[in-house]
């Protein structure tokens, strides 16, 4: 071959061979084709294990019922039942542990009145959920100095 | 001399050799069909149910790791009031992460619009999550294989592969994509998969304790979601783009957007 021909054909399969040298050394073993087939599913396998080792934080109240037993019956047999402890104590995560002893205590009126503002609203459960208006009712106290968070119903002036 | 029918052959094997190393060639791979052992996850939402606590997107940011002040969330709650005169408005201030305690509408920048409840036609709330679509087109514009469907259907990104060139997040019909704010990758809800792949619900079920928001696996027959599903009144969310969403809503109002 002529060799006006012959070396740009060896620069350009000399290109094309370090780039796939360079790609097999980068990309990993299990990057390819996965279930979801080419559209879908082209990815690093190790990437899905990656996601399910992410760290769990939220145990639910059977879990804080082994412990705090009488607490966990006591909101049992009031309409808070259906409200799981970690929403107003924060991710139980490792609790109890050296540095998770206690978990935080959520007394801000703000909290209550996520479900406790009244909004009359035709076709939504809110208006089913007996409610207060804020600026009324006592405000500027904390609800829980009257109130008991895990017993609403029963003592309501503690 | 070379003829072109000869030419435009070698061409056509030429180039198919070239690609079979890089892996496109492999016709199992690209036409692999639909497996239909093991979950398939779903969710499903009730509006009338929800009564927009926001106790969910509190638990999706905490579990998942989203800064909490930034104003970014895997999992938000839309209010929607609808007037009588047939006025449609619509907020979530903060994504809800803090609820809805006032009666007055958040229109961004400062600005508020108080409700007269008289006026009221109908007013509720709706919960949005990523959808987790059998046709994502999230998926399809990722140039560099950073974001994927697993064989359960839930949509992944892989934040060591992404590039952040936010393509994802303009091609989402729903908006669930963002920004992390701390790894700067493309960030959405993924149904808590370390939750699910555990045998546990998503952090956002465990919190709501109306029974608003529920995982099912769609392939398993018994699941009582399935049923709901199956025979009850869902709809899905902009059902005309094509991306068969998976996300499936009781009392979806047509103001839903
Ligand atoms: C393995 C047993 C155990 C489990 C499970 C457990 N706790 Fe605790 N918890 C403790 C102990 C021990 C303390 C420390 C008690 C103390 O110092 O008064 C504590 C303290 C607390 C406190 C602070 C009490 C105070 O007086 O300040 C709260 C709130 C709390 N736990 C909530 C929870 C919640 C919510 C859960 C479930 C997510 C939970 N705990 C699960 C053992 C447990
Ligand atoms: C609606 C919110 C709410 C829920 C749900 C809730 N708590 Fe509490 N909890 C509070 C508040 C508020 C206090 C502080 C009460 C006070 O100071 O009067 C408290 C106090 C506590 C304390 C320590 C103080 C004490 O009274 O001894 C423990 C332990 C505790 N809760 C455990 C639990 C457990 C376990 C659950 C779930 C079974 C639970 N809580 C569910 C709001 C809640
Ligand atoms: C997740 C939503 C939610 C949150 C948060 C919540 N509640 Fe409730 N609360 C309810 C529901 C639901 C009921 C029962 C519905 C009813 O009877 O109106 C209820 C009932 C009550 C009642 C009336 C009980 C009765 O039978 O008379 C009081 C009082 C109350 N809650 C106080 C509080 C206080 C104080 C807090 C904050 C520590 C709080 N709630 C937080 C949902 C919530
Ligand atoms: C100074 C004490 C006090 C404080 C603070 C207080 N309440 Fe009450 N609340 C009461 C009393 C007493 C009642 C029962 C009398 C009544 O029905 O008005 C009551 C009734 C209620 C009821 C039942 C209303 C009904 O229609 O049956 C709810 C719900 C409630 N409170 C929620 C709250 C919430 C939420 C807060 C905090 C934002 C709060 N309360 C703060 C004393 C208090």
């Amino acid at each position: 071959m002529k060799l006006h021909v012959l070396r740009p054909l060896v620069t350009v399969i000399g290109i094309v061979s370090i780039i796939l040298v360079a790609r097999a050394l980068v990309v990993p073993d299990d990057f390819g084709v996965h279930e979801r087939g080419y559209m879908y599913g082209w990815h690093r396998k190790g990437n899905e294990e990656d996601w399910k080792k992410f760290k769990i934080k939220y145990r639910g109240a059977e879990y804080c019922g082994n412990c705090h037993e009488k607490k966990y019956q006591t909101i049992q047999r009031s309409p808070h039942a259906i409200i799981t402890c970690e929403n107003c104590h924060g991710p139980a995560i490792d609790h109890p542990s050296e540095d998770r002893p206690k978990l935080d205590i959520n007394k801000e009126r703000a909290h209550c009145l996520r479900c406790h503002t009244y909004f009359n609203y035709p076709t939504s459960g809110r208006r089913l959920i007996r409610g207060i208006d804020p600026e009324g009712h006592n405000s500027g106290i904390e609800c829980v100095m009257c109130h008991n968070p895990h017993s609403p119903g029963l003592g309501r002036a503690k | 001399m070379i003829t072109r029918r000869d030419f435009l052959r070698y061409v056509v094997i030429g180039t198919a050799g070239a690609a079979a190393p890089l892996g496109l060639a492999n016709p199992a791979g690209v036409l692999a069909g639909k497996d239909l052992t093991g979950p398939r996850w779903v969710f499903l939402l009730d509006t009338f149910k929800c009564v927009g606590c926001g106790l969910c997107v509190k638990a999706c940011k905490t579990e998942n790791e989203i800064p909490y002040e930034a104003n970014v969330s895997r999992t938000w709650v839309e209010r929607y009031v609808i007037m009588k005169d047939g006025t449609v408005l619509a907020d979530t201030p903060k994504a809800a992460r803090d609820g809805f305690t006032r009666n007055v509408i958040d229109l961004g920048q400062g600005k508020t619009q108080a409700i007269v409840t008289e006026d009221i036609a109908k007013a509720f709330f709706v919960p949005k999550l990523c959808n987790q679509c059998e046709n994502p087109p999230c998926v399809q514009v990722c140039p560099v294989g950073a974001t994927y469907q697993t064989k359960d259907g839930v949509v992944l990104v892989d934040r060591k592969w992404c590039i952040g060139c936010g393509y994802c997040i303009m091609a989402c019909p729903y908006g669930v994509r963002f920004f992390h704010p701390v790894s700067h990758t493309a960030e959405k809800c993924n149904f808590c998969y370390h939750r699910i792949s555990a045998g546990l619900k998503p952090a956002c079920e465990l919190a709501c304790p109306f029974g608003a928001r529920r995982i099912g696996d769609i392939n398993d027959p018994d699941d009582e979601v399935t049923r709901i599903i199956k025979d009850g009144r869902v709809s899905v969310l902009r059902a005309e783009y094509g991306t068969n969403p998976r996300n499936y809503y009781i009392g979806l109002s047509e103001e839903v957007r």
